[in-house]
């Protein structure tokens, strides 16, 4: 896949670009890249797709289909409290699959995740969903994305 | 839900996604920096890096061998914009003593769904292709220079880059260091 490196290469220099143009060090402006990139690429993905019926189905669209097509895999789990809170699971996510794992990495990981908390967090509100995405990485290359639906 | 995947085109979605995510750090930039000069500073360095880390993908892909001319050189460009962004310039206009030029672009993916405000017009919104090859020429000892004459989102018919070979890079020195 050789668009995938292309893609990879131009996320590692995005995150580059906004921790060093960003003198707090916060990941603010990554995140938001990746929101405006996902509000628009969903409404291109889901022209030809019929509308969902709920909130579920729409998350799971993301698990599947957005996920597929993004990170070439479908995520490992999705899980729901059923009141607004969804866990993503993904065991080897994509822009952390080329870090060694171990512990020491560990603190680096938040750059590496924040493009795509925008990027789901963008692609949710273009489909009407209000949305808190936050991720959690406990072992590189596994993450969990908590996403929390503000409903009010 | 497999019925739902089957109606999106991978590579299509692939292109498009690469499309807008450079739009947004574009357009992220632009809010970053005063004027257009310096974003464009900012994207060849981008596209620079990108060069370099690219060619050793394509260098393993291809296994291709050192190019012994400007022409060759030429030939392997070309191709990897084929690998890379699906797209296949034209090499033209050589300049007499073979040391110089033009890739010719029909479409350009990164500028897909751009139109430039008038108030920018002195912004190179790909220029992060001229840093990347750039970068990618560096890396394998050769120094070019690497400007747009035309671009399609000026208003002109084609894009065009003109690749000008420099020199030969004798020693290798660190590349990223300042």
């Amino acid at each position: 896949m050789s668009e995938e490196i292309l893609f990879d290469c131009l996320h590692a220099e995005i995150v580059n670009y906004c921790l060093d143009s960003n003198k707090e060090h916060d990941l603010a402006t990554l995140e938001y890249i990746g929101f405006t990139t996902g509000y628009r690429l969903i409404e291109r993905l889901t022209r030809e797709v019929s509308r969902f019926k709920d909130e579920l189905e729409t998350m799971k669209f993301i698990c599947t289909d957005f996920w597929m097509l993004i990170y070439k895999k479908q995520v490992d789990n999705l899980r729901t409290n059923n009141h607004g809170m969804y866990v993503v699971q993904d065991k080897a996510f994509r822009f952390l699959t080329r870090i060694s794992p171990g512990t020491k990495q560990l603190e680096h990981a938040p750059k590496f995740v924040a493009f795509t908390c925008g990027l789901v967090r963008g692609a949710l509100s273009n489909l009407g969903i209000n949305s808190t995405v936050t991720a959690e990485v406990q072992s590189i290359p596994a993450c969990k994305f908590h996403i929390e639906v503000n409903r009010n | 839900m497999s019925r739902q995947a089957s109606r999106l085109d991978a590579k299509k979605v692939n292109s498009e996604f690469l499309t807008l995510t450079y739009g947004a750090l574009v357009t992220q930039m632009l809010r970053d920096f005063e004027n257009a000069e310096d974003v464009n500073k900012q994207l060849e360095r981008i596209g620079y890096n990108m060069g370099m880390r690219l060619i050793e993908d394509f260098l393993a892909r291809t296994s291709a061998p050192r190019c012994l001319e400007m022409r060759e050189t030429a030939d392997r460009i070309q191709q990897a914009f084929r690998i890379y962004l699906n797209i296949q310039p034209t090499i033209s206009n050589w300049s007499p003593a073979s040391d110089e030029f033009s890739l010719v672009f029909d479409s350009n993916p990164l500028t897909e769904f751009v139109e430039l405000p008038p108030d920018l017009t002195n912004l190179r919104y790909s220029a992060i292709l001229s840093g990347c090859i750039r970068g990618a020429l560096e890396m394998v000892q050769l120094e070019v220079q690497c400007w747009f004459v035309q671009d399609q989102l000026k208003g002109d018919n084609v894009t065009e880059l003109r690749v000008k070979f420099v020199r030969r890079l004798e020693e290798v020195i660190p590349a990223g260091e300042d």
